[in-house]
């Protein structure tokens, strides 16, 4: 098991160096150090040596990939991309280009974050279970098809539409809760109630339609016939064989996305005035902080990958087929 | 003279369009292919959804051939000279629409603005009250009594003019089904009526119906009122909501486009080649794949702004530009989502190189090229069909999102996203700006509520075990 | 006697399809017994398997419906119970096994869980008390630490293993009915034997009827007391075993005992049941068997016949005891019209037409003239087959499964060598690897003196015209999105043969489409519109295309029917007198090699064990693990009582075989010798060789045999 989780760790390192290759080549390709020096300076009356001055500061005088002027492998580590990526690499995610220090940042922001996105999830989890259960034990009756029509219906309206009805309807006319903002402490959870209404509900369609399909497709096979040919009931066979093969891709489908949970959501974070990560990138990418931004794609990458860590691992533990090797 | 503009994503649009014929053309002749589909059409959902899509796409395709029309008096010179608009035929069409533009905001069907405004009276003095405007019901005396009439009765003449419309239509279609049966059109008629066709005729009738009926309506009216109201600078909303659905459409279709030639050939080339072939591309998709899709997208639009930025002289006109950004992001999208459909495809040729047929075809020593293209492409094709139509809504859905992150098209540009976006900020107001905000949803969800339920019939009918794919 | 225990009346089962409501099930009547084995034998759609989820009311909902009859337990009709008072019938009083262990046992859940489920729910039982009886049960179906395997799960346990914890689920509820669908048809033969003796040891020993569903008529024969025959959704005959195999009344049953290939029959083609068996969809207005019967009368396509019993006895309809058929000709039948009917049926064989086949292939050369040549078309030394087990994501090769541990065979032209072996013991490998579609490890395969893994790109292009392969499933072999014509002229187009131009190839294709029995204008069709049996003859005409030498054939019959196997057999066997092919035979069933083999070379865990003619495999086996394999087999052959050898546990793993003789662990005549090393070859005849222990003892000692690890 160690040894296993040690290699997964070794094997992302590529990944890795992969996902910062490719942002790096986004960030530098067309947009030269000079450009953003001009970029922060203000485009105008920028003298060659403010920008200098700028670049040295940041540390974007180096050459780009490969340093001729240096000798044996400083050749490759005195250059912008090696020094940029080893700091990622650490953890280091230095100054945004605003100044401020995005790791301070990140570690405060993360936690409202995490406050909607899980609750969001688990409460999303048990109402999805629940009614794509209700149909699979209504299949091929009225019920089972309107309901999916009915879920259709629900994943074709824009997410947008959920938050925007939402805050209408609930802050601003029935006056329930605040439409947005965020506050510490046991005051957050007035805040938090709508987001988290307006998370599950938005996701109700598509995930219900797709746990639905998981249901039936185990409910087809061969041991819920043998399961029935002992004389259980509809509702043992559902609840003690169906679910428990069923809840195999769903929980792996689930763990996945735990790690990212703290990245949060832009939008709802957005809409709700929530100072968590997810309206930090919104409004890292609205000033245009590529510092930010960077930091936040390789934040991801390494949360998607421990995620994708942790699937693995806890197809171990739901699956007795599968064994680590 | 005009003269004719080729924006990329016309060229693209284009090109997809000819592919689409011929796709149609290869399917009519070869019945494994024709079968599914007769099925699909032969649904309730399938045929109904596809009339609705097929009448967005006229609009799309309409929007889609783009010129710049001649200025006039241009001093008895020679050349001509150009606008700066780049106008399209969808433009022309709707030309009152776009050029009958109020002050500012006004509620749907209203003939006064929707802010009370500080008016100079013609006998001197000042008055706070709310102006009448511009173009809505500019032909009432007095709208406070003509109003409601006037519009009812426009309802009503324009509804008599629909069903007119549409019984030439119903009888059309039955005199043209029954030229090929040898029946009356009578016959044929009372057929449809029954429902007793293969395809069906009547619920395909009615849905072709309700959308005379809606086009009548909007013509009629619009001709003297703003239906769905005008926005902050005045524009009419119906104009943009109609103008938005080429936007959303590039998005869904141009996205697929790009990103069909990548999913399908490393797809199939890791499934069928395995080895170092396999490991490359999956550590590709892998790596693509842990980059948070949303901010990949975010920083390739930042990045192509600071281009634009820098190098604004290649870009001729506003629409260029527009035209740009949208292509640029149709690639970046395509780049994100590549890797689902290139996982799957993957796992199925796994699947298909161990199958017997692929192995007596080893037998016979057919080519490794000769194999993929004749064998394994033509038995995943149901595979790239669904996932193609199951993608469409979701970029339709996630244009609307990134356009309000600001990362999506351009802010000049008309689409949905960008609509809501704007409507946003008036939420606050008392009462509320809500038309632009509906309007953008309502065209939204029947796009994608047609194309979901499409994309069902579809896998029922090439797949039926297929399980959605996630 | 005593009233039956099961009685199945009138029963009418239909199921709602695309194409309307079919009729799976169609006026099934039976009765089964007290402690007796009842066997219900048909071919793939005759309603069998319908009938028994029928009984249990586990029909596929909603599409599957009982519109008409009534199945009494004990007297009380089934179809009218509540759905909850049904739930105690289910397992308590009646219970069901299925014939895929592999996918009908839950994968999450452990033996125990699953086991004590049912006793729960039909014994009250819980705790230790359930624990216990668990471990009973596991150890009654012989499964050996019953405690240790209790808390393991299923995919921990062998195919034959899992089959006997469904077995004890079934058995948890002490049914007083057991029904088991094909219990054993997923099983390789030792297997298969295993089960059946156990459950016929159950049955005897726990006083229960066994409703049998099977289309074997092996192990009908081992197993049943009674038996009736199911066709087109219709019992169409009823008896007890020795009068059913002592005189099948039915035209269908008496066509599917003459369509058994076995060894006396070589010199002869294979009765054949012209057509396929009917679709569920068809609907009938005579005889349902009519269209394939070759005793068929005017009557019989207007007017269903009457159940009646064969020697006209009005007695009850139905007694058990009492043969019963449905046939207009028994109606008429008197003893002297049986006996010119049985001579005339005898000539038919050779003059009646195939319903399918608009020209039939030629069967005058059938009879198995002596056409091997001494010329070696194929030699294959020491082949080796090893697939690298990685693991992790460095992909460390972690061991090798050794699926072909070094085969030796050679094959003449016009010769037809069969590789006999039970699953998993590398034989269809090895068939890939003589292809040259798997990549051989080690070993030489030479071809006509052409060392084939040693050719490449052009070369061994130029050379795959020589050899082609038929596999066994027909409904995965051809590209569903190609016409016929397009699947035949692959071949030819790669390999360059049939002509150079599309006219040539065509008129190629026309002809072979009538070599194989097809009419030309399925040319233009696609593989799914035809039945197994014809798109097993369209593989036979592609692999044809090309004018092979050599063609493999890799269980090309153990996917059809017993009646239309028939068909493909005289078919292969008439194109090898024509043709001078040579066949390399891949398959388990034995009886079809003794049909149509000439030499046998009998495989376990990558190696022969034996080799030697067909009679002499088949007759005089040496090796015990021959011996076991044909002991296991079920005979027809009621009378003689043959002396069985069971083998124990199953077909070990082939990444890590047992040291020494690979069969010592499951071998009765196990020594200390062969756990130590690889017994040498040792002849029996010029021809006859086994490697066994037990003969190179006998031997001179000093002649030291190669050991091999």
């Amino acid at each position: 098991m160690i040894a296993y989780i040690i290699r997964r760790i070794l094997y992302a390192i590529p990944i890795l160096i992969g996902v910062n290759l490719i942002t790096f080549m986004l960030f530098f390709m067309v947009n030269t150090p000079d450009d953003m020096a001009r970029m922060n300076l203000g485009v105008k009356h920028v003298t060659a040596e403010a920008i200098e001055k700028w670049k040295h500061e940041r540390g974007y005088d180096k050459p780009m990939l490969y340093n001729s002027q240096a000798s044996g492998s400083a050749a490759l580590t005195d250059t912008i991309l090696f020094e940029k990526s080893v700091n990622l690499f650490a953890f280091d995610f230095g100054r945004s280009d605003s100044g401020r220090d995005i790791s301070y940042d990140i570690s405060q922001r993360m936690w409202p974050s995490l406050a909607i996105a899980l609750p969001t999830l688990i409460v999303g989890l048990l109402v999805y279970i629940t009614f794509a259960m209700l149909l699979a034990f209504f299949r091929a009756t009225y019920i089972d098809y309107w309901g999916v029509v009915l879920c259709v219906v629900l994943m074709s309206i824009s997410g947008m539409f959920y938050i925007i009805g939402g805050q209408y309807l609930i802050g601003k006319l029935l006056h329930l809760v605040p439409i947005s903002g965020y506050d510490g402490g046991s005051d957050a959870l007035k805040f938090l109630i709508l987001p988290v209404i307006i998370g599950v509900i938005g996701g109700i369609g598509s995930s219900t339609r797709w746990y639905r399909t998981i249901f039936l497709e185990e409910i087809g096979k061969d041991y819920v016939r043998t399961a029935r040919a002992k004389g259980l009931s509809e509702q043992q066979v559902l609840f003690k064989h169906v679910l428990k093969n069923a809840m195999i891709p769903i929980l792996t489908g689930v763990v996945v996305s735990l790690p990212l949970l703290f990245m949060g959501s832009l939008i709802v974070e957005s809409f709700f005035g929530i100072p968590g990560l997810g309206s930090y990138t919104i409004d890292a990418i609205n000033s245009q902080d590529f510092a930010i931004v960077r930091a936040m794609v390789f934040l991801g990458s390494v949360l998607y990958i421990i995620g994708l860590i942790l699937t693995d691992i806890s197809y171990t533990l739901v699956d007795p087929r599968v064994s680590l090797a | 003279m005009i003269k004719p503009e080729l924006l990329l994503t016309d060229l693209l649009i284009y090109l997809l369009v000819a592919g689409i014929i011929y796709f149609i053309i290869y399917t009519r002749r070869h019945e494994h292919l024709r079968r599914p589909w007769r099925q699909v059409m032969s649904t309730r959902t399938g045929a109904v959804t596809l009339v609705i899509l097929l009448t967005y796409v006229t609009i799309g395709l309409l929007d889609s051939i783009h010129f710049q029309l001649p200025l006039e008096n241009q001093n008895n010179q020679h050349e001509t000279h150009y606008s700066a608009e780049v106008l399209s035929v969808f433009d022309i069409i709707v030309t009152p629409l776009r050029e009958r533009v109020e002050k500012t905001y006004s509620a749907p069907l209203a003939a006064h603005a929707y802010a009370k405004e500080t008016i100079e009276l013609p006998q001197g003095g000042q008055q706070r009250t709310y102006p009448r405007l511009l173009y809505g019901g500019a032909h009432l005396d007095d709208p406070a009594t003509e109003r409601i009439t006037d519009i009812v009765a426009t309802t009503l003449r324009a509804l008599a003019v629909a069903l007119l419309l549409w019984s030439i239509i119903i009888y059309v279609t039955a005199w043209w089904l029954s030229h090929g049966q040898q029946t009356s059109a009578a016959a044929m008629l009372q057929r449809i009526l029954n429902n007793e066709c293969a395809t069906p005729w009547r619920a395909i009738l009615v849905c072709i119906g309700v959308i005379v009926a809606i086009l009548c309506l909007l013509t009629a009216l619009s001709a003297k009122y703003h239906v769905f109201g005008t926005d902050k600078v005045g524009e009419d909303v119906l104009y943009q909501t109609l103008k938005s659905v080429r936007t959303g459409l590039v998005i869904g279709a141009l996205t697929t486009l790009i990103m069909l030639p990548f999913a399908i050939l490393l797809g199939i080339m890791a499934g069928y080649f395995r080895g170092w072939i396999d490991d490359v591309i999956q550590y590709l998709y892998t790596t693509l794949n842990s980059i948070p899709g949303v901010l990949l997208i975010a920083a390739s639009i930042l990045m192509l702004q600071v281009y634009m930025a820098n190098n604004a002289e290649q870009f001729e006109t506003v629409t260029d530009r527009a035209d740009m950004r949208l292509l640029f992001l149709c690639i970046i999208l395509g780049i994100t989502s590549w890797t689902g459909l290139c996982r799957i495809l993957r796992g199925e040729t796994l699947k298909l190189r161990e199958t017997d047929y692929i192995q007596a075809a080893r037998a016979f020593g057919v080519r490794h090229l000769t194999i993929i293209t004749r064998h394994i492409l033509p038995n995943v094709m149901h595979i790239v069909l669904i996932a193609v139509v199951l993608d469409f809504s979701g970029l339709v859905l996630a244009e609307a999102v990134l356009s309000y992150v600001g990362v999506g098209v351009d802010p000049t540009m008309q689409s949905w996203g960008n609509m809501i976006n704007a409507a946003r900020l008036e939420m606050a107001r008392e009462p509320m700006v809500w038309w632009s905000l509906l309007a953008a949803f309502v065209m939204m969800f029947i796009l994608v509520l047609s194309a979901n339920l499409f994309s069902d019939a579809v896998r029922d009918a090439f797949d039926p075990r297929l399980r959605k794919m996630d | 006697m005593n009233d039956p225990l099961l009685s199945v009346r009138g029963l009418q089962t239909c199921f709602a399809t695309t194409k309307g409501l079919v009729r799976a099930v169609d006026g099934v009547s039976f009765d089964v017994r007290r402690g007796e084995t009842f066997a219900l034998l048909g071919e793939s759609g005759c309603g069998k398997s319908i009938t028994a989820l029928s009984i249990m009311r586990l029909l596929p909902q909603p599409v599957g419906q009982i519109t008409a009859g009534q199945i009494l337990l004990n007297g009380e009709n089934l179809l009218t119970l509540p759905e909850v008072d049904m739930r105690a019938v289910r397992g308590g009083r009646i219970a069901m096994i299925f014939q895929e262990p592999m996918t009908s046992l839950n994968p999450v859940l452990t033996v125990h869980e699953q086991i004590a489920e049912s006793l729960a729910r039909h014994k009250g039982l819980k705790g230790s008390a359930a624990d216990n009886r668990v471990h009973e049960l596991l150890d009654a179906v012989g499964i050996p630490a019953p405690k240790a395997r209790a808390k393991e799960y299923p995919h921990q346990l062998s195919g034959g293993m899992k089959q006997r914890v469904m077995i004890a689920i079934a058995l948890a509820g002490e049914p007083d009915l057991l029904i088991a669908d094909e219990p054993t048809t997923a099983l390789d033969v030792t297997i298969q034997a295993q089960v059946l003796e156990l459950l016929e040891q159950l049955q005897r020993d726990m006083g229960m009827a066994l409703l049998m569903i099977t289309h074997d008529l092996g192990v009908v024969a081992e197993m049943a007391d009674h038996i009736a025959v199911m066709y087109g959704g219709q019992v169409v005959e009823q008896a007890c075993r020795d009068d059913f195999f002592a005189s099948p009344a039915h035209p269908y049953s008496r066509k599917l005992f003459q369509s058994l290939p076995d060894m006396k029959k070589r010199d002869q083609p294979l009765a054949v049941i012209p057509g396929n068996v009917p679709s569920p969809h068809t609907r009938f207005d005579g005889c349902r068997f009519a269209p394939r019967c070759d005793a068929v009368w005017p009557l019989c396509r207007t007017e269903p016949p009457q159940w009646q019993s064969v020697n006209g006895d009005p007695e009850d309809h139905h007694n058990n005891n009492v043969h019963h058929v449905r046939c207009h000709l028994a109606a008429a039948e008197n003893s002297a019209k049986q006996a010119a009917l049985e001579s005339k049926a005898g000539e038919n064989i050779d003059s009646k037409t195939d319903i399918d086949a608009v020209t039939r292939p030629d069967d005058g050369t059938i009879a198995n003239s002596d056409n091997t040549s001494d010329v070696t078309l194929l030699a294959v030394d020491e082949l080796k087959v090893h697939f690298p087990i990685r693991k992790g994501l460095l992909k460390r090769t972690a061991g090798h499964v050794h699926a072909v541990d070094g085969v030796n065979l050679t094959i003449h032209r016009g010769q037809t060598v069969a590789l006999v072996g039970e699953s998993g013991c590398g034989k269809t490998t090895a068939g890939k690897a003589i292809l040259q579609l798997t990549k051989a490890t080690a070993g030489s395969i030479c071809f006509e003196g052409d060392e084939l893994t040693q050719l490449k790109g052009e070369a061994l292009r130029r050379r795959r015209r020589d050899f082609q392969i038929i596999f066994q499933d027909p409904y995965s072999s051809m590209n569903p999105r190609m016409v016929v014509a397009n699947i035949i002229e692959e071949g030819m187009q790669a390999l360059r043969v049939g002509g150079n131009n599309s006219t040539e190839r065509q008129a190629r294709i026309d002809q072979l489409l009538q070599q194989v029995g097809l009419p030309t204008d399925s040319k233009y069709r696609y593989p799914h519109e035809f039945s197994g049996g014809q798109r097993q003859r369209i593989c036979i005409a592609r692999a044809l295309a090309v004018e092979p030498k050599l063609i493999i054939c890799d269980e090309p019959t153990s996917a059809l029917d017993v009646s239309v196997q028939a068909q493909i057999l005289n078919l292969l066997k008439s194109l090898q007198n024509r043709l001078g092919l040579s066949y390399l035979f891949i398959t388990h069933n034995l009886s079809v090699v003794a049909y149509l083999a000439d030499e046998v070379l009998v495989m376990y865990l990558g190696r022969i064990v034996e080799r030697g003619t067909t009679d002499e495999v088949l007759n005089s086996a040496k090796h015990p693990y021959t011996q076991a394999l044909l002991s296991a087999v079920p005979t027809i052959d009621t009378t003689s009582k043959k002396e069985i050898v069971r083998l124990e546990g199953d077909l070990p793993s082939p990444i890590d075989p047992p040291t020494g003789c690979h069969f010592h662990p499951r071998c009765p005549h196990s020594q200390p010798v062969c756990r130590e090393r690889y017994p040498a070859a040792v002849q029996h005849s010029d021809s006859h060789q086994s490697l066994c222990h037990l003969f190179t003892n006998e031997k001179d000692d000093s002649e030291e045999c190669h050991s091999e690890t």
